[in-house]
């Protein structure tokens, strides 16, 4: 029990997900300054941002529903939380031995924040957050399909296997699934999910900072919004480890930078994209990608 | 220095408000300040879009009679603590609109203004300027 709590909240649960999750948005924001000229925030600024919202106070419209404008960032939170302690334990503790579908639940749990987001800012009140809630919505229904297709393709591959310790010990002794065409494919397929799962340029139409002035969060202020920020934060963890873990053999530090560097070229050198843009993009091409990927894995390839 | 003060000058997310009546020129400058030739972000300065996120409102242009309602509220809905900083002749006084019958009033008979940045308009080193005073004056230096 006493283990349990240890690793939900210490580690790699919260605190150790959190810390790894402000270094990495700070090198986010230092290679962002370095691409664009500059020399950018010191390495403490995510920190030290966090800080300052959760000693600022904390606003409330008067047309807001508040139980669940001050539950709702608790609800992506704890999400994130358990999502990242389910994907870290396979990768560092051999004695973890999970539970059979643990790779479903993960997948349920990601979803968490997205539906955080959409639930405080429905219960906020304002219409610029209405508008950002609804291409919100019409994001998480673009990326989850070919998400969920492009996770089959390891289940597939391995035969039915729907545990992360499995799948990870399937990858040490057959191989990373990424070295097959379908697997290529399949990854490819989540990177591009995983982009719009963060919420980051090109697929931050719920947000837009320049269009509807930060959109979803507009209403929130003080801790709750740090709050928002911390759960953004931990997905820049999870996301790319969790991808690690089901495609590519198991977490590395060297994967994690891969990943965290292909978010950050991609968030650097796009335009944000309309939503029918982005939606046409993951029901079509993404889509397809993923369906082809499965055939081969069908076929053994 | 504490932690909390140390927080609140490292971290200055600012929201960018025009009270009306004026030619734009500050707000261009303001502009100008989060180009990456002035690197604002390297004392933690990033500029949001909704007055709940803010700890610092940039106020420009001469207060006219129809915003004053809007600027009251506004302020009212940004989180405290949270400091205003006057950018431009026509906030600190009235400028050339001292006389104009839409602007009778200056800016600082509705807000608590924190510092003064003089200049029509003032240029980006002038900015930096006066938040590095600002600063200083909220730790306490001379």
């Amino acid at each position: 029990m006493m283990k349990h709590l240890f690793n939900f909240i210490v580690f790699p649960g919260f605190l150790f997900t959190a810390a790894v999750g402000l270094v990495a948005s700070w090198i986010d924001r230092k290679v962002t300054a370095r691409v664009q000229w500059r020399v950018g925030p010191p390495w403490y600024q995510p920190l030290i941002d966090l800080v300052k919202l959760s000693i600022k106070e904390i606003t409330v419209p008067r047309g807001a529903i508040k139980p669940v404008f001050f539950l709702a960032p608790l609800v992506g939170l704890s999400g994130v939380i358990l999502a990242s302690t389910f994907i870290w334990l396979p990768n560092i503790d051999l004695g973890a031995t999970g539970f059979r579908g643990d790779i479903i639940v993960v997948l349920y749990l990601l979803t968490l924040p997205a539906i955080a987001l959409i639930l405080g800012a429905s219960s906020s009140g304002n219409p610029l957050a209405s508008v950002g809630l609804s291409r919100e919505i019409k994001l998480v229904l673009a990326y989850e399909l070919p998400f969920i297709i492009a996770l089959t393709i390891p289940i597939i591959k391995s035969s039915g296997l729907l545990k992360l310790t499995d799948l990870v010990a399937y990858q040490t002794i057959n191989g990373a699934f990424v070295s097959s065409i379908s697997g290529v494919l399949a990854i490819i397929v989540a990177i591009f999910c995983m982009q719009a799962k963060l919420g980051l340029v090109p697929f931050d139409m719920g947000e837009a900072e320049t269009e509807i002035m930060g959109g979803v969060l507009i209403e929130y202020s003080g801790m709750l919004l740090g709050i928002f920020k911390l759960t953004k934060t931990m997905m820049l963890v999870a996301l790319p480890v969790f991808l690690s873990t089901v495609f590519w053999g198991g977490f590395s530090i060297w994967k994690y930078v891969v990943l965290l560097v292909i978010i950050v070229l991609m968030r650097n050198t796009n335009p944000r994209v309309r939503i029918d843009q982005a939606v046409r993009f993951f029901w079509g091409k993404m889509t397809a990608i993923a369906i082809i990927a499965a055939f081969l894995a069908t076929l053994g390839m | 220095m504490s932690l909390k003060l140390k927080a609140l000058t490292k971290s200055i997310w600012v929201y960018h408000l025009c009270v009306g009546g004026s030619c734009n020129n500050c707000d261009i400058e303001i502009l100008d300040l989060l180009t990456p030739r002035y690197d604002v972000e390297r004392f933690g300065i990033v500029l949001v879009g909704s007055v709940r996120h803010a700890d610092a409102i940039l106020v420009t242009g001469s207060l006219s009679l129809k915003a004053i309602d809007r600027v009251k509220r506004i302020y009212e809905q940004a989180p405290k603590p949270c400091v205003v900083i006057a950018i431009g002749a026509c906030a600190c006084g009235q400028g050339i609109f001292k006389n104009g019958p839409a602007t009778p009033n200056p800016v600082d008979t509705l807000l608590p203004i924190n510092i003064y940045i003089p200049g029509c308009p003032p240029k980006p080193e002038a900015m930096i300027l006066g938040i590095v005073k600002l600063i200083k004056k909220l730790q306490g230096k001379k």
